[in-house]
């Protein structure tokens, strides 16, 4: 069995372009090409319907994070809780991670709490990851249990959000849809 | 350097830029799309291969992380490392040493979006490595469980 994965690419004209120097427009031509490349990759961000836990009350679990705090999911009620389940070696998960950590400082305040749930196999590998990468949130390491306890985790990158009151609102799994989910986050604290 | 060149080599940093800038973080070592398309299966086909009673079962090894096997795998799978790693290749090598090199085996991993996979394009390299012509890799393009689980493909949950 093949599989066909080929694509088709467009290439739009405006009015404006044609009247562009010809050398300038052979820069930005090749430029967007070089990154027109890259689109299909970026573009892929999926947020799941209703599977898994979506529109319950988020199991409360309790471990600690790496710097040893103890950390339980209830503490934040009244609180918007953005779980990220990642990993070191997920390349979607750590472009996320840049976003994530502003986001953090951002609307910190305003009562959001982001926790960080690595899914790696070793946990030195995240150490060495968070001692090269300030991250403003928590980070703890998960398993298999916890993963089955939000319905499965059965991919990277996936978020969980959880309104003040303790119940999913929102799923993402794969690259995210950024805009639907920090549009979410700001539904949540209401700040727009 | 002529013109054309300067601006040629120009646009070309711009476009990579692009790219480097956003999706290369952690880009895998050996890219999933390295693996030739004809030795690609697409999940409804397999599916409906592990369904039959009379198909013969090939090898299935997951190649991915171990927390999510232990969540759930496709049903009669083993685990054999992640790709990523030497230590999990070496698992890899392990599990087939003693296979007759026309074995059928096929691999996943499942672990994030096809394009950004890790794990999968390196075990499919070492495979054909060591020999072993008749393997197929698993197309999973978003993850196991939007592509595998939640089509209600066969599946064991736990480890």
């Amino acid at each position: 069995m093949t599989l066909a994965l080929t694509g088709s690419k467009k290439a739009i004209r405006s009015p404006e372009a044609v009247k562009l120097k010809p050398q300038l427009v052979r820069v930005l031509g090749v430029a967007a090409l070089c990154a027109g490349l890259s689109m299909p990759v970026l573009a892929a961000g999926a947020v799941a319907g209703p599977a898994g836990k979506l529109n319950t009350i988020a199991p409360d679990f309790i471990r600690a994070d790496l710097s040893g705090r103890p950390l339980r999911l209830d503490q934040f009620r009244g609180r918007v809780v953005l779980l990220n389940f990642w990993a070191t070696w997920c390349g979607p998960c750590i472009e996320e991670i840049p976003l994530f950590s502003r986001w953090q400082r951002q609307f910190g305040d305003a009562g959001l709490q982001i926790i960080g749930v690595s899914m790696d196999d070793d946990e030195a590998a995240v150490k060495h990851f968070l001692a090269k990468h300030s991250v403003p949130y928590p980070i703890l390491m998960g398993d298999a249990k916890l993963g089955e306890s939000f319905g499965g985790v059965f991919g990277l990158p996936q978020s969980f959000l959880i309104d003040a009151r303790g119940r999913i609102v929102f799923r993402s799994v794969g690259e995210p849809n950024i805009e639907a989910l920090r549009s979410q986050i700001e539904d949540l604290i209401g700040i727009h | 350097m002529k013109p054309l060149v300067i601006t040629t080599v120009l646009a070309f940093c711009i476009g990579m830029g692009c790219i480097f800038g956003t999706s290369a973080v952690g880009a895998p070592r050996v890219p999933a799309s390295s693996i030739p398309a004809a030795d690609l299966l697409e999940p409804a086909s397999f599916a409906e291969t592990l369904q039959s009673n009379s198909a013969a079962r090939p090898l299935i090894l997951q190649v991915g992380f171990r927390k999510l096997f232990d969540e759930a795998h496709i049903v009669s799978a083993e685990y054999a490392g992640p790709g990523n790693e030497s230590d999990g290749l070496a698992v890899l090598r392990e599990r087939v040493a003693k296979l007759p090199k026309d074995s059928a085996i096929v691999i996943y991993c499942g672990c994030c979006p096809w394009g950004k996979c890790p794990n999968i394009g390196a075990a499919f390299a070492e495979l054909r490595a060591l020999g072993f012509g008749n393997v197929k890799a698993l197309y999973i393009p978003h993850d196991l469980g939007t592509d595998w689980i939640e089509k209600g493909y066969p599946v064991t949950r736990g480890g």
